[in-house]
């Protein structure tokens, strides 16, 4: 279980992860920026899921149905980059 | 009729059972939300990957400093929920409701400043439509960046909106003594709905107001 001290300090990390969110933004590091972006806001989710939603306690149901959410979206998403990576725009234009 | 009926329904065998009965129905349907918000983020990468440039040209005019303000009183909000549930399940509902409101009152001012620059979009004649003006390159693919960030941000205020309403009748169902420590399901599972709200937003913030500070 959660303890009241765990949520402050789960908190504190979140904060310092938005403060370095919005820092990196002011360096331009290319495509690395976005992945950076990413990396963060999902470090961040990650933390909100396992301790303030406290699916690290939870039983074995509840973290499938979290996994099989996480499993959905990534296929949803892998599915529409690869459509569009692999298109030819020449052939087959683009939308 | 007794004046403090069982709080355990008769279809469960007993509190524990009841209680993660609950958990994991709030689970099931935050999975059909994700697969709502999934549609939405689906189509921003599509758009994103076939328009960078307009993309980055549209974020220029979201408000930096408000978006990441309004992510700090959400991550304080998420932090205050998580200390209401905490209350509850050690049976101080002093501190559950106070809490509780804290939580009303950030998610209040989130809503607040989402106004203002809702305000100073519609001022800039940023809202897609007849209205739209954008006196750049690529003004149409940047007016869909607009449509989705009205239309993504806008969805998730919806979120917000229906939450206040729910944790506002929370904090005034305790005083009934409603809540102890064996049953405090609905604080439970506002909560995840309320931590689920906040992540949607940890992600719409980098997309939206991050895509370029150049």
């Amino acid at each position: 279980m959660t303890t009241r001290n765990d949520l402050y300090k789960i908190f504190g990390i979140l904060f310092i992860l938005l403060i370095a969110t919005v820092a990196v933004s002011w360096v331009d590091l290319g495509e690395f920026n976005f992945v950076i972006a990413m990396a963060i806001a999902i470090t961040k989710a990650l933390l909100v899921v396992l301790f303030f939603m406290e699916v690290k306690y939870s039983g074995q149901t509840t973290k499938l149905i979290a996994a099989a959410a996480v499993l959905w979206l990534i296929l949803l998403l892998l599915g529409t980059i690869m459509d569009i990576a692999t298109r030819h725009p020449e052939v087959m234009p683009l939308g | 009729m007794s004046e403090h009926p069982s709080p355990l329904h008769e279809q469960f065998v007993d509190m524990e059972q009841q209680r993660e009965t609950a958990e994991i129905g709030m689970w099931v349907f935050l999975l059909t939300e994700i697969m709502f918000f999934g549609g939405l983020f689906c189509c921003y990468t599509y758009y994103r990957f076939q328009w960078p440039e307009a993309y980055a040209a549209a974020s220029h005019y979201s408000e930096l400093w408000l978006g990441a303000t309004n992510t700090a009183v959400l991550l304080c909000s998420s932090l205050s929920m998580a200390i209401a549930v905490h209350s509850a399940k050690h049976g101080d509902q002093k501190t559950l409701v106070r809490y509780l409101w804290i939580t009303w009152l950030l998610g209040a001012a989130f809503i607040g400043v989402k106004a203002i620059e809702y305000t100073h979009h519609f001022e800039e004649h940023l809202f897609p439509g007849p209205n739209f003006l954008f006196n750049y390159p690529h003004p149409e693919q940047t007016e869909m960046f607009f449509y989705l960030y009205f239309a993504m941000t806008a969805t998730h205020a919806l979120h917000m909106i229906i939450g206040l309403g729910v944790v506002a009748w929370l904090a005034i169902l305790p005083k009934r003594g409603r809540f102890s420590p064996e049953y405090y399901n609905p604080v439970e599972i506002t909560g995840l709905y309320w931590h689920f709200v906040d992540i949607v937003w940890l992600f719409l913030f980098p997309l939206l107001y991050l895509v370029s500070n150049k």
